[in-house]
């Protein structure tokens, strides 16, 4: 948490010190979709330096390969965020999320030799939301839109002072729509009030109904509190029931009720090898039993949960899980 | 004015047919998995996507979310799609759109399902192949072919061997027709679970585990499969030892089984030609496992067979997952197994032999084995359902 509002610091400080540009609403608001990501004006150079728009942060981020991310949202002059209905915050129409993934050469340095791989937008068009990957070029200089998603081989030296080498997939368009569509209408998932940080929400100037817990920090809520948020954050925008896991019956959001449709004693339906030998989603008592951390724990893309986006198993967000379902009744 | 109307008319034909449909051009080479994807991608309703003989080694999954996009190949035979070095995705193919026609191209050796559709209204599935080309092991993904929260299925001339689950599955759909179609060497061969209206016909559905299923699960959105019509296929020597992975709920389909109805009203079994299963040619069983769901109906309700031509079976029967076998009265098999639950259970075959294994009292399930033959030729008469009827042009899609 530290760590991320130092980059975050960082960042504001390359914002201020950046050169002047002037961000292209005309663009922003066609249906066209520029092949380079300077077009709109958004980004200077390096994914890190945004000419305008504010800097937000999240309580529990989806994990994503241990990607330091860094999010800002555009909002067009004299428009405003609205709190919003449906637990998603309101961005006017000619807003743009953006959102830059980046490793640092060094885990135990994490504002040294950040690398940055790629920047998504979700930009508000009239007919709505639109989602459009770009990837840096190798001199770092400007990002090349990959609308059929890209693979990335990435390294770094992990926080236990180890190598780890991964190849990172960057998603298609249809990707981003499998995450962010609710029956079929694109929609952003990270900044929902409830799990904006207090400065991101002070900076919009919106409300929170409640705030979702902090995934690690025991500070911001009980182990159950803070499995069922990293379980939201990370799950539930398919595991719900007009999400592209709808099928599934299990249903990982935060307001759902403990049972069956969140795993407890729940059996595998379309699992395939994905269940591992085991009966049920969740065996209270027992992570080693049950579907949900062996699945989380997974790389083999016929297994792994989520689908998308995952070349390593988040060890700590495991952990997490593990003990959820360990202390469970 | 009536000229007007014409002009009107003829204005409201141009702006809903599709103006200029394309034919995408995807030719096997370099790249394949970015200028597949990109084709899937910048495909306009109406649109063509031709896919060229040979094989396209790809990374991750391709998905399809244009409605109304035709994907062909040039053959089950010449169009390899082959997922042997996928990194990523769920399935090989994912299709979240409506009218979509998949035709004449083979997906092979996907790490999870090969081709899934996912709330794709009007699918067709026309002389596909599925295959997981090492034979049939645990590691295999789950379904060949499998769409799912669907209204108006197809699955016609395809071919689907080696699934670790089922080769075609239908889930929470309506309207369905599975037919023409070969399953071997999967787990189940063809598997229709919760679903409402489904005919299964002409099908071949042989060396499986078991051969079709008719399936019902708690906990899910769509319950209470019913209307289903299993007939004219020929199923036989469903002899593949299981190879589902544990907990899956066909793990638990003993080997040697032609036909599995559980937990479903109104299926009508008849007419097909089934043989050379050792467990039994029509199992007709409840859900056996606890479960926690006061909506859903475990038990078998009005399930007709007739008319079958049965061969050889039921000489080693297995009970789920092979934990033991009932005891047989010396030198007699039976075609026929019932666990004992539900209602109106009617088999009205004068050849056939139906041995209860009688695990079921009042509609719970005891576990107490108790097996003796059983005469069910008397029972309520119930109307079959009506045949399933798709709309014209997905019916002209596979002429």
């Amino acid at each position: 948490m530290i760590r991320t509002f130092a980059v975050l610091l960082l960042w504001l400080a390359l914002v201020s010190t950046g050169p002047a540009s002037v961000v292209n609403d005309q663009l922003i608001m066609s249906d066209s979709l520029p092949a380079k990501l300077s077009e709109f004006g958004l980004i200077l150079g390096n994914g890190r330096a945004v000419t305008a728009g504010t800097p937000y942060a999240l309580n529990t981020p989806l994990f994503s390969d241990y990607a330091e991310k860094f999010r800002f949202a555009y909002v067009p002059k004299g428009k405003t965020v609205a709190a919003g209905s449906g637990g998603v915050a309101q961005f006017p129409i000619g807003s743009v999320l953006v959102k830059s993934f980046g490793f640092p050469a060094d885990f135990r340095k994490p504002n040294d030799n950040v690398r940055i791989i790629e920047t998504r937008l979700l930009i508000h068009r009239t007919n709505g939301w639109v989602a459009l990957p770009y990837v840096w070029d190798v001199d770092g200089r400007d990002a090349t839109l990959k609308r059929a998603g890209a693979r990335v081989d990435v390294s770094w030296i992990h926080s236990d002072g180890k190598p780890r080498a991964i190849s990172y997939a960057v998603p298609n368009v249809n990707q981003c729509k499998d995450c962010h569509a609710l029956s079929g209408v694109m929609t952003p998932i990270g900044p929902k009030p409830r799990n904006l940080t207090k400065a991101s929400l002070t900076s919009f100037g919106i409300a929170q109904p409640y705030p979702l817990p902090v995934w690690n920090d025991p500070k911001t809520g009980s182990l159950n509190d803070r499995a069922r948020a990293y379980l939201d954050v990370n799950c539930a925008h398919c595991h719900n029931r007009a999400g592209a896991a709808s099928n599934s019956g299990l249903f990982l959001s935060y307001e759902e009720p403990i049972g069956p449709a969140t795993g407890i004693l729940k059996g595998p339906v379309a699992a395939g090898r994905g269940s591992g030998g085991f009966d049920h989603d969740v065996e209270p008592g027992h992570p080693e039993k049950s579907i949900m951390t062996f699945r989380m724990a997974s790389l083999d893309p016929g297994i792994a949960m989520p689908e998308s986006g995952r070349a390593s198993a988040h060890d700590e967000g495991n952990a997490l899980i593990s003990q959820w379902i360990r202390e469970m009744k | 004015m009536k000229q007007m109307n014409l002009l009107l008319a003829a204005c409201a034909t141009f702006v809903t047919s599709p103006l200029l449909a394309e034919t995408i051009t995807v030719n096997a080479g370099a790249d394949a998995q970015e200028r597949l994807q990109t084709a899937f991608i910048d495909a306009k309703p109406g649109d063509i996507v031709a896919i060229g003989a040979g094989r396209f080694e790809l990374t991750d999954g391709l998905s399809l979310a244009v409605d109304k996009v035709t994907v062909i190949g040039a053959g089950a035979s010449n169009t390899i799609l082959s997922f042997k070095g996928q990194k990523g995705a769920g399935e090989g193919l994912l299709v979240t759109s409506d009218d979509v026609i998949l035709k004449g191209f083979a997906v092979e050796d996907s790490r999870g399902d090969g081709i899934k559709s996912k709330g794709a209204d009007r699918i067709v599935y026309h002389q596909l192949r599925v295959e997981w080309t090492g034979g049939p092991k645990e590691t295999n993904g789950a379904y060949g072919i499998y769409p799912v929260e669907s209204t108006d299925v197809l699955i016609d001339g395809v071919t689907v061997k080696g699934a670790s689950d089922a080769g075609i599955y239908v889930g929470q759909s309506r309207n369905i027709i599975v037919r023409n179609s070969v399953a071997m060497f999967n787990v189940a061969g063809i598997e229709i679970e919760n679903c409402y209206g489904a005919d299964v016909y002409l099908n071949t559905a042989m060396r499986n585990t078991g051969g079709i299923l008719v399936f019902d699960l708690p906990n899910l959105p769509q319950m209470g499969g019913h209307d289903v019509r299993i007939f004219s296929n020929r199923i036989e020597r469903n002899d593949t030892p299981n190879f589902a992975p544990k907990g899956n709920i066909v793990a638990g389909v003993p080997v040697g089984t032609g036909v599995m109805v559980m937990a479903n009203r109104n299926v009508h079994v008849f007419g097909n030609a089934v043989g050379e299963n050792s467990t039994g040619n029509v199992l007709i069983v409840g859900f056996p496992r606890p479960f926690n769901d006061a909506t859903y109906n475990p038990l078998p309700r009005d399930v007709i067979v007739s008319a079958n031509m049965h061969g050889r079976a039921g000489w080693a029967p297995q009970l789920t997952g092979g934990r033991a076998a009932p005891p047989m009265p010396p030198g007699v098999s039976f075609p026929i197994l019932w666990d004992g639950a539900g209602t109106n259970i009617n088999v009205r075959e004068s050849a056939a032999n139906v041995l209860s294994l009688g695990l079921w009292t009042d509609g719970k399930l005891t576990g107490n084995m108790n097996p003796a033959p059983v005469d069910l030729s008397t029972g309520t008469g119930v109307t079959a359902p009506s045949p399933v009827v798709l709309p014209a042009a997905m019916e002209a899609a596979v002429k």
